[in-house]
């Protein structure tokens, strides 16, 4: 019997400790037509040696790719460490802090969390994580309009990422929350300030603003925060938390600094993984602590004045307030942020701005090389980070089809999000890429061109 | 000592970065940052010395019995781990095109189809990324189709007063109102309380079953008889599903969605808190609201259903797919376990249950519903020993840690006074169960004898007991230099 440890002794004597025949009879409280009888559609049990030959199929089928999209999932390096150590049973194994003392590993674990994020990010406090980088986005908002006393309405710029606005969105469309979409500059690729007139001295809550943007392009973000301050609206930062160790945190854009900052934690030490599990961030001002959604951590002392940590302002979450709760998450991503912070820890704030540095010289070089085929160009002038997008003298699918022919995923088709782009691919190289790896891409991509030229010139 | 103060300015992992410094760089000197972050400069075995060092602060399934009920804590295979860690799956892109993920994704078409059978729903969607989110995918799918049917008057979600905190957070996060209602003193829904609370207003009905009071709603078909009779649907929280698994389909109790922590009943690691997973099923009447994506199978190959094909779906809540390494472990634990395998988790961690509960009554303790047969945990009140001896349950579950147990849930659910609610899961063997009660038996006569040792408990843990007024009142919430 997989995973339980009773012999026929062990059942009988436990049987009779209860006093009942069988195991069957403990289900007597259940109504007779209820019971289910078997399970047709689960497959018979496998042992572990049978699983792993399956599980190794599965994953040969699906084979390995040299990998140039990003989109808001990003290939980095990860020290060997980061895993093992977080696979530990005595993290991997454990449950919510709840009992401080039997969790102080975990507790101190998410303390150095919270301060690596609050520094990374320019804000004051960290939560201890959230589901992801979209589901931050819309506890943010949520939290922005529970902040504001008059206004339910948010400034979204389009530059931020699609699905993201989706899930927002769908989150909170019950909460009579009106999301504005801020259209985006067709030439340079961002949200220029112009376009925010015609709201201003109108009652906003909040303007979002993306660092870098879904495109890869830098925001002026000392402009856009300032914007929102004048307009007695919060400023929230969406933005990439291994480019902060190259660019202006939230809490110092503008004047004043951004009010809170979200994001996506992944790329920190969490492989990609088909989208999951990764975990969100959320960071903001001291004054906004207390509307703060998730798990906090305080650091505090024992009876014996020894400092130690625990889950603290708790009056703000679901298992105190219920109905009245901030929000109802609970569970939120605690490994994925054991793994990030062990992550930071191992490769330093250096080697932090050092892998950020390589990701932005790659992708500039990559571009450099695509520019140099006829008809390939990048979309927008404005400045990037690790990512850009490029138009095609073909059809994007099919370029993506020729590079795939080679082991190569090419990038995002954006078709499906900006059809106003037309041929347009989001590419990302990260300093996972070694320059055989960006000469591999134009090569193909060149032949890729030459081969439509000639059909283009023959058709058949 | 914090990893802070293991820092030494210059320090460095080089083998962990990029070994030259880039030469190309283009960013407006206005967006670049001025000061480095405060993160440690430390050596790599500094950092794994320190969070090994941390791990071992922590209790752990791995570690110790851990009968917290509700939550499930039973052992996480390690071959789960290691077969949803191979590279392939850990290097895939969300983004990939279908073709280069047929693998991963016929996993994740099995894994669906296996969670509606073992529901008896109509279909699943896996996107849910923790049991509270599943709630609100619930909910918010039970709003569109009262609104789809142009039925705009129900504005309420009845929820029992044992419930989960997370059930009525969850139904405010949908724009409803909450109504409590009443248990009985037998431990089942107050039967008149819920006549008197349905109507036209009603939204639907959140129940958890067997319940968080640990026993079996037996009710459940007249239940669910006058909430769809009122035109509202029932919600079904699978936060105790490990008790009924392969014995009761959620489906067949009348139930038209509900959500499956698979950290619980499919043995994916909890975390320290996550990440969790909550896949939704739902009855065929809510299919066309369902989140996307969803996998499909179509002429051999496997493929991604979305907004397009579903095009009244509520629609996504996380960037990609959900927690896909976590459902990649629940499917190896499906596929290890098999159909039979799955009847048997029901019927031992009944067994574990039921044997703990009499044995702790057999030395003293107060069992909150003894008439009731345990579900897959159970609840003791300390009322009485509080009130001879002034120790509580959070002493004794304090004094647990001691002994080398992680406590029980305390004080929860709350209509039960000086709670602990105890599951002990299928995976323990009959001598821990025994010697945990033997320490039970030893806190008690200590709670009699020398109370003092159990109200200043734990006094072997890394750290004493912990002001958790001082964090609140003085927040200190990130270190400073």
């Amino acid at each position: 019997m997989p995973f339980i440890p009773h012999t026929e002794e062990d059942v009988t004597a436990m049987l009779a400790s209860i006093g009942a025949n069988t195991i069957e009879d403990l289900f007597d409280e259940i109504p007779p037509a209820l019971k289910s009888g078997i399970l047709k559609q689960v497959p018979p049990g496998l042992n572990e040696m049978e699983t792993s030959r399956l599980m190794l199929e599965r994953a040969e089928t699906d084979g390995r790719y040299l990998n140039f999209i990003g989109a808001g999932a990003y290939e980095h390096h990860i020290p060997a460490a980061v895993w093992q150590i977080t696979t530990r049973g005595e993290f991997y194994s454990s449950y919510t802090p709840y009992q401080a003392e039997a969790s102080q590993g975990t507790l101190q674990l998410l303390y150095e969390y919270q301060t690596m994020m609050a520094s990374l990010t320019g804000m004051d406090v960290s939560n201890a994580s959230m589901y992801d980088g979209a589901s931050a986005l819309a506890e943010a908002i949520l939290m922005v309009v529970r902040t504001h006393k008059s206004s339910r309405r948010v400034l979204m710029p389009s530059t931020i990422h699609p699905v993201y606005r989706k899930v927002v969105n769908t989150i909170v469309k019950n909460q009579r929350v009106e999301i504005i979409e801020v259209p985006y500059c067709a030439e340079c690729g961002h949200t220029l300030v112009e376009s925010l007139a015609s709201w201003a001295g109108q009652d906003i809550a909040a303007l979002i603003i993306p660092q870098p943007n879904f495109f890869g392009v830098l925001e002026q973000v000392d402009a856009l925060t300032d914007w929102a301050h004048n307009n007695n609206a919060l400023a929230v930062g969406v933005v990439n938390p291994l480019a902060l160790t190259m660019l202006t945190p939230p809490g110092e854009w503008g004047s004043n600094g951004a009010d809170m900052a979200v994001g996506e934690g992944q790329p920190l030490g969490i492989p990609l993984s088909s989208g999951g599990p990764y975990f969100g961030f959320m960071a903001c001002k001291q004054k906004l602590v207390r509307q703060m959604p998730g798990r906090i951590i305080g650091r505090t002392t024992d009876l014996d004045g020894k400092p130690g940590f625990v889950l603290t302002l708790q009056a703000r979450e679901q298992h105190i307030r219920r109905s009245k709760a901030t929000s109802n998450i609970c569970t939120n991503q605690g490994l994925m942020v054991t793994a990030a912070t062990i992550y930071m820890a191992l490769v330093g704030p250096k080697g932090l701005q050092r892998v950020a540095e390589q990701s932005h010289a790659n992708t500039l070089a990559l571009i450099g090389q695509l520019e140099t085929l006829k008809g390939v160009k990048r979309a927008f002038s404005g400045p990037l980070f690790h990512e850009a997008v490029v138009t095609l003298p073909m059809p994007a699918e099919n370029m993506l089809q020729a590079l795939k022919m080679q082991g190569i995923l090419g990038g995002l088709d954006l078709k499906e999000y900006y059809p106003e782009l037309g041929n347009a691919v989001l590419v990302c190289a990260t300093e996972t890429k070694i320059p055989a790896d960006l000469r591999k891409y134009t090569e193909y991509l060149g032949r890729a061109l030459a081969e439509q030229d000639t059909s283009a010139f023959n058709p058949t | 000592m914090l990893i802070f103060e293991h820092s030494r300015p210059g320090r460095r992992n080089y083998s962990q970065f990029p070994a030259t410094e880039t030469k190309i760089r283009n960013i407006p000197q206005n967006l670049v940052r001025k000061t480095p972050p405060l993160l440690p400069e430390v050596s790599e075995m500094d950092a794994v010395r320190h969070y090994t060092r941390l791990s071992q602060k922590n209790f752990s399934i791995d570690t110790e019995f851990y009968p917290l009920g509700s939550c499930t804590m039973k052992y996480n295979p390690r071959v789960c781990n290691s077969l949803a860690m191979l590279p392939q799956f850990l290097a895939r892109h969300p983004l990939a095109p279908e073709d280069t993920g047929q693998g991963y994704l016929a996993c994740m078409y099995e894994l669906q189809e296996i969670l509606k059978d073992v529901t008896g729903m109509a279909s699943v969607s896996l996107t849910p990324m923790a049991g509270a989110q599943g709630e609100l995918i619930g909910v918010s799918m039970i709003r569109a189709y009262h609104e789809s049917r142009g039925d705009h008057a129900r504005t309420e979600i009845i929820v029992p007063d044992a419930a989960h905190g997370t059930n009525p957070a969850t139904a405010v996060m949908c724009g409803y109102k909450v109504m409590e209602i009443s248990t009985d003193k037998e431990g089942d829904v107050d039967m008149d309380a819920l006549k008197a609370a349905v109507g036209p207003q009603t939204a639907g009905l959140m129940l958890t079953n067997p319940s968080t009071l640990g026993v079996f709603e037996k009710n459940i078909t007249e239940m669910s008889r006058i909430v769809h009779k009122a035109g509202g649907l029932l919600y079904y929280d699978g936060a105790n599903l490990n008790a009924i698994l392969g014995k009761v389909k959620p489906g067949d109790m009348g139930f038209d969605v509900i959500h499956i922590n698979l950290h619980k009943t499919f043995s994916t690691p909890h975390g320290g808190g996550g990440p969790g997973s909550a896949p939704v099923g739902v009855a065929k009447r809510l299919f066309p609201f369902i989140p996307v994506p969803i996998v499909g199978l179509e002429k051999g190959k496997y493929r991604w259903l979305t907004e397009k094909e579903i095009p009244q779906s509520i629609g996504r809540f996380s960037a990609y797919m959900g927690n896909s390494g976590v459902l990649l472990r629940a499917y190896i634990y499906a596929r290890l376990l098999g159909a039979e395998g799955m009847h048997r988790v029901a019927e031992f961690a009944t067994l574990n249950a039921n044997y703990l509960m009499t044995e702790l009554r057999k030395v003293g303790f107060e069992i909150a519903y003894p008439t009731r047969r345990a579900s897959h945990e159970f609840i003791i009140t300390l009322k009485n020993l509080k009130e001879k001896t002034g120790v509580t349950a959070m002493n004794v579950a304090k004094r647990l840690l001691d002994k080398g147990y992680h406590a029980p849930t305390t004080y929860f659910p709350l209509l039960v006074p000086e709670c602990l609610l105890i599951e002990p899961a299928e995976t323990e063997s009959k001598e821990t169960l025994d010697a945990f009660v033997v320490s039970m038996k030893e806190i008690m006569t200590e709670a009699h004898t020398q109370p003092e040792i159990v109200k200043g408990a734990p006094h072997t843990t890394p750290v004493r007991k912990l002001d958790d007024v001082k964090a609140a009142r003085e927040l200190d919430l990130t270190w400073k230099q």
